[in-house]
């Protein structure tokens, strides 16, 4: 791929390390820094989206992103930054029309996702490669990132964690309460746009790992696995971080042993490793993988609830509503 | 509590506010105050304009008419927001989040610390105190999740004490919470008000857990339709320990 960055490869200082197999030879070790890193970054925004009930967030933006490298494919700019400012605008434009209530988050994403697919393949079908130019982004080329790509994932990277950092505690606040961090007077809108900006920065960031198509996946297996394995908010961070981190390794493992694509390679150990610990967990009693999504608390008793939820009587309320109080 | 004929400035006030969806009015001229220390109830059957009220009291709506002051000033003004504590109705909260207690609590520190500032010694102290408020503490290290619902809701309301605010606004907090949690319930909102000079506004249907303590109860049903002591609700012939079932005839006995 173009990279654009041509000039900062000499700053990479990128030496071959002895490695053991299957992270002997150069290209393998770019390959494991630019996944270790995606493989890490995805799953810290993930687990912010999983809660807010945005797991296909990633793949909206991705279909977005896809538009982006299309349209920098017709105007002959690098197309990752295209990329980056068609799918950052489009994420804030999620959260907009989220936050409004002007649609729901599922037809939000909806509306970008098929709008997103059809305006790259249309504008791809007008640049001078065709059609065929943007499917290096739709599956990912991990294996042909070069030192100055990894580079550019590195520091991306580097950002999203120091902004995590930052915004982690706000976040969680507006993850599990928005209102009441609304009337807190934490900076919900701003909290909100930057994560929707940091879920824009991670899929541009990974498309060159696993690609548009799966890039969600890195974002939201590991996060739901990691759920339902530890029991703090922290724990599930850095819990979904690790098994992001083996994901990729296992992966390029596998894809370096069996000649397969690195991509959907990595995707597949993720959703291998949630199945195995669903299997495990069953056997040593640890809870067991959710994909269901749970009934609101208080509706149903629980796993682990007093006993006393069980007769608890819940009255009709008054949602905020027409004619409702 | 407040004594009689000191009431201060008011901490909460609604002047003269109407609020409607489209067509559908939700509120009318309704005046409330609530003066610091005071413990105060709003009741009302479904659909009567409880939780709108709230939410215009909060800052959340912006009323069709009338004004709204919390501390003084218009909710979009006020500086120190969490000044004023809320706990929402646990049932429209999705608390299915991997997190322990102490971390669902700590996170109603961070508007009073600065969401850019990292925790410090003062806001531990805070969460301890929060947690032993509602006698939690055991709990602390313990996922929200598999706690039940009397016990995420004294989750939910350590998590508003623990800023200290001056205010304290609960949204049918003892809804579907069985009977020694409301007592645990009913213990802290008494430490709080009498101890703390927190000001409480509770909105709910079940107020037997709490009757004796209240200094005011505001009945609505779009408008005000009482606003006294409980003892003079009583002098009408009717009790604070009422049914959400029988709240209509209720109102119906009081209009009357």
């Amino acid at each position: 791929m173009s990279t654009g960055l041509t000039g900062l490869t000499g700053l990479t200082g990128f030496a071959v390390l002895p490695l053991p197999w299957p992270f002997e030879r150069e290209y393998m070790q770019l390959a494991l820094a630019a996944g270790l890193v995606i493989g890490i970054c995805a799953p810290l925004i993930g687990t912010f989206l999983v809660q807010q009930r945005l797991s296909l967030m990633g793949d909206g933006i991705g279909h977005l992103a896809l538009a982006g490298i299309a349209a920098g494919l017709l105007l002959e700019v690098w197309p990752v930054w295209s990329a980056m400012v068609v799918a950052a605008v489009g994420a804030l434009s999620i959260e907009w029309l989220r936050s409004r209530r002007r649609a729901t988050s599922d037809l939000a994403l909806a509306l970008w996702f098929y709008g997103g697919i059809a305006a790259g393949v249309v504008l791809a079908s007008r640049s001078t490669g065709g059609s065929g130019a943007i499917l290096p982004y739709l599956f990912g080329s991990i294996l042909t990132v070069d030192r100055s790509e990894v580079l550019l994932v590195v520091l991306l990277g580097l950002g999203i964690v120091v902004t995590v950092a930052a915004f982690g505690r706000t976040l969680f606040a507006i993850v599990i309460d928005e209102e009441s961090a609304r009337v807190a007077g934490l900076p919900v809108g701003a909290g909100n746009a930057v994560l929707a900006v940091l879920t824009a920065v991670t899929v541009v960031a990974a498309m060159q790992v696993v690609g548009v198509l799966l890039v969600a996946a890195l974002m939201v297996l590991p996060v739901a696995t990691s759920r339902n394995l530890a029991r703090s908010f922290r724990g599930t961070l850095v819990g979904a971080a690790g098994i992001g981190a083996f994901a990729v390794v296992a992966g390029l493992a596998a894809a370096r042993q069996w000649a397969l694509a690195p991509g959907g390679s990595i995707v597949l150990v993720a959703a291998g490793t949630f199945a195995a610990v669903g299997v495990l967990g069953g056997r040593t009693g640890a809870r067991r993988p959710v994909l269901v999504e749970a009934p609101a608390p208080g509706t149903a008793p629980r796993d682990g609830r007093d006993p006393h939820d069980d007769h608890e009587h819940e009255h009709d309320h008054d949602h905020p509503g027409p004619g409702s109080g | 509590m407040t004594v009689a004929g000191e009431p201060g400035p008011a901490v909460l006030a609604a002047h003269g506010v109407s609020f409607a969806y489209g067509a559908d009015p939700a509120v009318s001229a309704v005046d409330l105050t609530v003066a610091p220390g005071e413990f105060v109830a709003l009741v009302g059957p479904n659909g009567s304009g409880k939780s709108t009220l709230l939410r215009l009291l909060l800052g959340l709506l912006t009323p069709d008419a009338g004004t709204v002051e919390l501390l003084g000033h218009p909710p979009r003004e006020l500086r120190e927001r969490w000044r004023v504590g809320y706990v929402p109705q646990r049932r429209i909260l999705d608390l299915d989040v991997p997190a322990t207690v102490a971390e669902v609590v700590a996170s109603g520190r961070t508007a009073r610390r600065g969401w850019w500032r990292p925790p410090r010694h003062a806001d531990r102290a805070a969460v301890e105190h929060a947690l032993d408020a509602v006698a939690i503490a055991d709990l602390r290290h313990r996922p929200v999740a598999a706690l039940s619902g009397g016990q995420q809701q004294r989750v939910l309301i350590a998590r508003a004490l623990v800023a200290e605010p001056t205010v304290l606004v609960l949204d049918e907090p003892i809804a579907g919470v069985d009977r020694e949690s409301q007592r645990l319930f009913r213990d802290s909102l008494v430490h709080l008000v009498e101890h703390h000079d927190t000001a409480v506004l509770l909105v709910s249907h079940e107020l037997g857990a709490v009757a004796d303590d209240l200094d005011r109860v505001v009945v609505l049903q779009r408008r005000v339709r009482f606003d006294g002591p409980p003892s003079a609700l009583a002098a009408t012939g009717v009790h604070l320990g009422v049914h959400a079932d029988d709240l209509p005839r209720w109102l119906e006995d009081l209009q009357a």
